[in-house]
């Protein structure tokens, strides 16, 4: 329905959900751009150094204003370059994992099997534990080279223990962080095979298709665009992952960039180089955006 | 009572021009198809006189009043949906009731409205039903239950029958004319099946890319078509249209000619072909024929011809019903 | 599919599925047994699957240790509390977006879905310092805030989603019928969209319970909920697996069952309704 009147309450009612999320959106980004241009710490004698009181930022003597400095030390701080790649890997592997993992396991489940209520519901928990709870259970029970499980069964097999956080700890950031995301894609790509239409299935039959090609051919396209979403998604939150690196203490070796702002910020109180930090991980997601978007986003209804 | 009028009504939708400029009187009581093609702008003249999209420019007036600029609940209106847009939560019942309702009519007066429109529409035992519950036809006259019920100002269709199977639909049909003679009510009517709008219109108005070609009862635009696309649209099977030789012939850029007012003759015809394919309805046989120097014509037999596919034919059309149309597409009279 | 499936190709498939979502079931159905293990039990070598003495003490210590009831009853809160107050914006914006939809409606649904893609440690600090300085650290209030508005995108989505499958003839219809705006929402619109608010509830229900960003760095342990619980947890005291692990089955239990029910909900909310 088109009318003047039904356009204007139409705005109004979308109003505050904009007004809301705009807010929510520009403050936090204005306010750590202009910290990342402060030399604000919080154990700073001077503790004028902030918003709240601008007429100190000019002083000579206390030297508030930073300018790009934060920058420079954030970037060129060997753990940035580290925490970058880190962020990518485990971006990159849990969605090769899910992905790849997921369609098989799509595949497996859209088959007729006794039971598959409860095959689904066991492969899908894992996307619903808090990631604090995985984190823990699964460096302490699975993982611990003396009491954990997977180190009973590798002994048993001759194989010894491996120390996975002391050796491996992004590999074992990645198990944890991939085992709560397959479930989420399995999800997604079995519900999207569930929808595949019949008569399309019933076809290729007639056709005496193949099952490879069908898949290849029928299957996969379908798929196209549920991939790409679960793909888009991930990205959003896996580049995000914190409390997994957080809980496991591995945040020295396989910390991300937010691991990374988190230890300039609240560990180090330096308020004006985590907000620096802050400003380079929004650049680097919507650089990682642009490409998806770019890439996927054709497969997108938008 | 139930007069409508239209003058210069303009739809303009961003860049697109929908509707140019309508002017049209629709008398009370009066029974109006809008017909046309897909896309013709017929739905969303309708939807314009209910209230459900603005004008861009022009004026709509009900009973000489002005109603532009009135909300559809200020019109008197009530629609009927091509896909029924039954309440799914409520009773039968309730959805009849609705509007009543919403005007703040007692109780008591709803109910015993609701009974009697129930009554009409055969609709009696299934008052306490959902919409889910019902068949095609039996939503279709909730539909037309809870239109009646508020006894509006006019009534407007819009494509009612399109999702009925066929049997149903000549059903309907005769029902809805049933239920216009009953009621006296103006009745605007939106389809494109052009069968519809024979049978059932007072007067048809036939809508080209929004643009009202023709207004007339069915005879009139069956007879004298003003237009190429009138006399391509009405008639079915279509008229035969011939350009070329032929036409330059008749002192016309294209001519034409209805299946059923070409005979066939024994010996040599005006026209003369072969028989390319046979089409047996039982009553009737529609032969296409290949005829030489003209096309492709097809032609009504009587059920009881004879002749074969393959089989040469003479066909000899009635002069008296032939029509002529410029390059433009208008008729020459 | 009309013709039967071969009886070993069922098995086959049956064995292999059922191996694999055991593998992957497999770790929180290890936590669960822990838990009712006796310290001693739950570090033993090998490892005691079903025979061992099963024993709820673990849950009664965590509980009197740790007042499990109080962190659950902050994530109660805050799951709820940040779901009504995005209720009460979403559903006329996605009303408004789904039925009087302009030229910029889907532009501004993208928008939406950007700003979750905001890296949360980009906005940290100033929030954490306007929270500090505004007294809301530690705070129900502040949290419920900063969870409504970082889920309202996908609720609006999921909504907008679920309104569009409404079909407008139905609302012009009532339109038609006299009802006005308020009482086409109340009457028409809001009883079609029960079920797609309550899946909408459900979600994001499961998303505040496990968000754990936030919480862990804008609460201490007043407005503490579970995410912070389990992660007091995560120093180590010596032998403390088995509690560990009734703590976690107790953090976890809710949402595994409600995420059981809400798993439609969930494949429409987190692909912002591009599969259904």
């Amino acid at each position: 329905m088109a009318t003047q009147q039904s356009r204007t309450l139409g705005r109004i009612a979308v109003a505050p959900s904009v007004i809301a999320l705009f807010l929510w959106m520009i403050v936090p980004l204005a306010m750590t751009i202009w910290f990342s241009l402060l030399r604000y710490n919080l154990l700073d004698p001077n503790p004028f150094c902030s918003i709240l009181s601008p007429a100190q930022l000019f002083d000579e003597a206390n030297r508030c204003l930073a300018g790009t400095t934060n920058y420079y030390y954030f970037l060129t701080d060997p753990a940035f370059f580290k925490a970058m790649t880190n962020s990518l890997l485990i971006v990159g592997s849990v969605l090769l994992i899910s992905v790849v993992g997921g369609t098989l396991f799509a595949l497996l489940l859209d088959q007729a099997i006794i039971g598959r209520n409860i095959v689904r519901l066991m492969v899908i928990a894992p996307f619903f534990v808090m990631p604090t709870v995985a984190a823990l259970v699964w460096q302490n029970m699975l993982m611990d080279p003396i009491i954990g499980f997977i180190s009973w069964i590798t002994k048993s097999l001759g194989m010894g223990a491996v120390d996975w956080f002391t050796h491996y700890p992004k590999t074992a950031v990645v198990i944890i962080v991939a085992w709560q995301w397959l479930p989420f894609a399995t999800l997604i790509l079995l519900t999207a095979l569930q929808s595949f239409d019949e008569e399309q299935k019933e076809a290729a039959q007639m056709d005496g298709t193949p099952p490879l090609s069908f898949f290849w051919y029928m299957i996969l396209p379908h798929l196209a665009r549920p991939i790409t979403v679960v793909v888009l998604i991930e990205t959003i939150f896996l580049l995000n992952v914190f409390a997994e690196i957080y809980v496991t203490g591995t945040g020295g070796r396989a910390g991300n960039l937010p691991y990374l702002v988190y230890q300039y910020g609240l560990l180090a109180n330096d308020i004006g180089g985590a907000s620096a930090g802050g400003i380079v991980a929004v650049v680097l997601a919507n650089i990682v955006a642009f490409f998806l978007m770019r890439m996927i986003g054709k497969n997108l209804e938008g | 009572m139930g007069t409508i009028s239209l003058k210069n009504v303009r739809k303009v939708f961003g860049d697109h021009v929908i509707i140019p400029g309508a002017d049209l009187d629709i008398k009370n009581g009066e029974f109006v198809v809008f017909v046309g093609p897909s896309g013709c702008g017929k739905s969303t003249l309708l939807r314009m006189i209910a209230g459900l999209e603005d004008l861009t420019s022009g004026a709509i007036a009900i009973d000489g009043k002005d109603v532009s600029q009135a909300a559809p609940s200020e019109r008197g209106l009530a629609m009927v949906f091509q896909s029924y847009a039954l309440y799914p939560h409520m009773s039968v019942r309730n959805n009849i009731a609705f509007g009543l309702k919403m005007a703040g009519v007692p109780k008591a007066e709803i109910d015993s409205k609701v009974a009697k429109a129930a009554a009409t529409l055969n609709l009696t035992d299934y008052l306490d039903r959902k919409p889910r519950q019902l068949s095609g036809g039996q939503r279709q006259r909730v539909a037309i239950g809870r239109a009646i019920v508020r006894q509006p100002q006019a009534f407007l269709f819009d494509e009612p029958l399109s999702n009925l199977d066929a049997a149903l639909r000549v059903n309907m049909r005769v029902f809805i004319m049933q239920l216009h003679k009953d009621l006296g009510a103006t009745m605007i009517y939106v389809t494109h099946d052009q069968v519809e709008a024979m049978t059932m219109a007072d007067r048809i108005v036939v809508l080209n890319k929004g643009v009202i070609e023709q207004v007339g009862s069915p005879l009139e635009l069956y007879n004298n078509p003003d237009s190429l696309f009138v006399a391509g649209f009405i008639g079915s099977p279509k008229m035969n249209f011939v350009t070329g030789p032929e036409a330059t012939k008749q002192k016309a850029h294209t001519i034409g000619i209805r299946p059923e007012h070409i005979d066939i003759i024994e010996g040599k015809g005006t026209w003369n072909g072969k028989i390319a394919l046979a089409e047996h309805l039982g009553a009737d046989s529609f032969l296409h024929v290949d005829a030489d120097g003209v096309g492709r014509l097809v032609v009504r037999a009587s059920g009881e011809f004879r002749g074969k596919e393959g089989g040469a034919i003479a066909l000899k059309p009635d002069m008296s019903r032939l029509h002529r149309f410029d390059e433009m597409g208008g008729v020459i009279r | 599919m009309a013709r039967a499936v071969s009886s070993r190709r069922k098995w086959a498939f049956t064995i292999l599925a059922w191996t694999l979502a055991f593998l992957i079931f497999f770790p929180i159905l290890w936590t669960i047994l822990t838990s009712f293990k006796t310290e001693g039990d739950a570090a033993a070598i090998p490892p005691k699957f079903l025979f061992f003495d099963w024993t709820f003490e673990n849950y009664g210590v965590v509980q009197e240790r740790s007042n499990y009831f109080k962190f659950a009853m902050n994530s109660v809160i805050l799951a709820l509390g940040s779901t009504f107050f995005a209720l009460i914006i979403a559903i006329p914006s996605a009303w408004g977006m789904a039925f009087s939809p302009g030229k910029r409606t889907k532009d501004l649904l993208m928008w939406m879905l950007s700003t979750k893609m905001m890296p949360p440690v980009g906005a940290l600090i100033p929030i954490y310092l306007i929270f500090r300085d505004f007294g809301l650290l530690d705070t129900r209030g502040g949290l419920i805030a900063v969870l409504m508005l970082l889920n309202l995108p996908i609720i609006i989505w999921m909504l907008y989603t679920y309104f569009k499958e409404i079909p407008a003839e139905i609302l012009e219809a009532s339109r038609m019928d006299g009802a006005s705006v308020w009482k086409e929402l109340v009457y028409v619109l809001t009883p079609m969209a029960i079920p797609g608010i309550a899946s909408t509830i459900l979600l994001n229900v499961i998303l505040a319970w496990n968000e754990a960003f936030w919480t862990l760095a804008l609460t201490t342990k007043d407005a503490a909920p579970l995410p912070q619980f389990i992660a007091s947890y995560s120093s180590p005291e010596g032998l403390f697996w088995a509690k560990l692990s009734a703590a976690s089955t107790m953090a976890i239990a809710p949402i595994l069952v409600l995420g059981w029910f809400a798993q439609k909900q969930l494949v429409r909310g987190l692909t912002f309704g591009a599969v259904k």
